[in-house]
């Protein structure tokens, strides 16, 4: 890496020193262990390994609540935001500030309140039972704390750009005779619509990788409700080494593959902004 | 300066226009009222229940579970992991967001998206890659138990763990606010004479306090709450290898429930401080943003 022009201010060489060396010893260096270790697989066992069908069915658990939980997460999101941005009410500072709990509550103690709470004689899951709704240690239980997990993502990235959003837009839709409703669809929503993908995204993202607030309330039934982090817990405990990064490596490439996309949304929301001001 | 910034001119019907932009009364009641609801079910109810199960047992049996042996060796387990963790990323947070921010270089941006990545890792793999590493048939597994030096199921893996999970927290507060700071200052302290050191501490570290604050608490946050890779690499031996969230995890499947939540509930009112804090620090950050607007603005005025 090359500076490409002179700058008066000093550390330039140690700063960034001290960056590459911590991320490649820190970073670079310990995920490269799961590249190394698969190649020392043949393709066959591999494949056999990350297409096993109790690993197929930890997938299928995995992305399907993820996506579920994502999806309830944009619309609620968005709507938590609308109503932080554009509407006062009292307390409603407090209520912004406490949306960012999932971010700081670790989420061992998520996962253990979210458990009680949904169990058959829990605060919540006794008046779901008898409408046969079972929650706790189901499907339906991990999308529950995958939805609590993932919240602030959405409301964090949606709440900046309805902040900054133009009333003036809005106001002229509406003298050219938009319904308000309309104004909302053709106006207000393609313009969030980025900071929108990418809040699903961000949710998506940390759903499949979530451990602790899900390992308490899955039950962990292989086939039924084992996730994807479970499963290879499961098979680092049995010394299968291989087995584990294998499964790794898949989840790996998906949230890679995830980071990219939202870093090129956000590098394309950046550009379709700055393009629009000059 | 191109822009005109135009007062808005009084509007003659400001009703007409707020009917306009504006929801109808009962539109905006009942979004607010799901919202909030939605909020509610999700957010406070489990919030609630963490302290209605930790005094289910009243409030000595409350005191008992945390002051156990057990407990205080896990709290002082979860502190001392926090304190090597957390100022280990916090040079790393401000020599990355100073190289980043105050200089241009080619693969900027992959530096930026590698610095990110640790995010885009579950919990689960990010302690793995320490035991593919240290483990006993890791890369250095077989050389550090000839030399007898343990570091999975011990406290170090957990550190490095620890110190994986949070790296990027103090440095994604830092690029995006010196980015937009500029280098001006820096460089007219510099040609004022200034040192190195001496400009970063005088100049750049009174614009950046706030956000490093900000950075350093949701850092010690994770730190102090991290699950699932601290988990993998933990022994889970009670006493020694055990931080506060593993020990609610342990006590929880020993049925000891209202331990469990005891336990869980400190672990709740340290969220609630950094939530408290968290707030403050941006309520301070932009009160200091907006003067700092104020302050530019003649200035702007001047130069246009």
């Amino acid at each position: 890496m090359r500076r490409s022009s002179r700058s008066v201010l000093p550390g330039f060489g140690v700063s960034l020193g001290i960056t590459c060396t911590y991320l490649s010893l820190m970073v670079l260096l310990p995920l490269a262990t799961i590249f190394t270790r698969t190649a020392d697989l043949s393709w066959d066992s591999f494949w056999g390994t990350v297409t096993n069908p109790r690993v197929l069915a930890s997938y299928r658990v995995t992305f399907g609540a993820s996506l579920v939980a994502a999806l309830v997460n944009t619309v609620f999101g968005l709507l938590v935001a609308w109503v932080l941005v554009r509407y006062r009410f009292p307390g409603r500072r407090l209520v912004d500030a406490i949306v960012d709990l999932p971010f700081a509550l670790p989420t061992a103690v998520a996962g253990i309140s979210l458990t009680t709470l949904y169990a058959s004689n829990g605060w919540v899951g006794r008046y779901l039972e008898p409408f046969g709704l079972k929650v706790a240690y189901t499907w339906v239980g991990i999308t529950v704390a995958l939805i609590f997990i993932g919240l602030p993502f959405v409301v964090r990235t949606v709440q900046p750009v309805l902040d900054d959003l133009e009333v003036d837009v809005e106001e002229a839709a509406a003298s050219l005779g938009a319904r308000r409703w309309q104004t909302f669809t053709r106006v207000v929503l393609p313009t969030i619509a980025p900071a929108l993908l990418t809040g699903f995204a961000l949710a998506f993202a940390r759903a499949i990788g979530e451990y602790g607030s899900v390992v308490f309330i899955s039950g962990n039934m292989p086939m039924k409700t084992e996730i994807v982090p479970l499963l290879i817990i499961t098979k680092l405990e049995q010394y299968d080494y291989a087995g584990a990064t294998a499964v790794a490596l898949v989840m790996l490439v998906a949230s890679f593959a995830l980071l990219l996309g939202i870093n090129l949304m956000q590098w394309a929301a950046r550009r379709r902004v700055g393009g629009a001001g000059v | 300066m191109t822009t005109i910034a135009v007062a808005r001119p009084a509007t003659t019907a400001p009703r007409a226009i707020e009917r306009a932009t504006g929801e109808a009364r009962w539109i905006r009641w009942t979004l607010t009222a799901v919202a909030l609801g939605f909020l509610a079910l999700t957010l406070v109810l489990p919030l609630i229940l963490v302290f209605h199960e930790a005094f289910a047992k009243g409030i000595s049996a409350y005191l008992d579970a945390i002051r156990e042996p057990d407990a205080l060796s896990a709290a002082r387990l979860t502190l001392l992991i926090a304190s090597i963790a957390v100022p280990i990323n916090l040079i790393f947070g401000v020599a990355a967001a100073w190289c980043i921010s105050k200089f241009e270089f080619r693969g900027k941006y992959l530096l930026i998206t590698l610095i990110d990545l640790p995010f885009a890792v579950s919990p689960v793999i990010s302690g793995m890659i320490f035991v593919l590493l240290f483990g006993m048939h890791g890369w250095f597994g077989p050389w550090l138990f000839d030399h007898d030096i343990k570091i999975i199921f011990a406290v170090p893996g957990m550190v490095l763990a620890t110190t994986f999970v949070t790296a990027p927290f103090i440095a994604r507060e830092l690029i995006p606010l010196m980015q937009e700071q500029g280098t001006e200052e820096e460089e007219a302290a510099i040609v004022l004479g200034a040192g190195g050191w001496q400009t970063f501490w005088r100049v750049t570290l009174p614009n950046i306090k706030w956000g490093l604050l900000y950075g350093l608490i949701l850092c010690n946050a994770r730190a102090m709450g991290e699950f699932g890779a601290v988990s993998v690499v933990s022994g889970h031996i009670r006493g020694e290898t055990n931080t506060l969230p593993l020990h609610v995890e342990i006590l929880y499947n020993e049925y000891a429930f209202a331990a469990s939540f005891a336990v869980a509930s400190v672990l709740t009112l340290l969220a609630l401080v950094t939530l408290a804090l968290k707030t403050l620090v941006e309520w301070r950050q932009r009160r200091a943003a907006g003067e700092q607007a104020d302050a530019d603005a003649p200035l702007e005025r001047i130069a246009a």
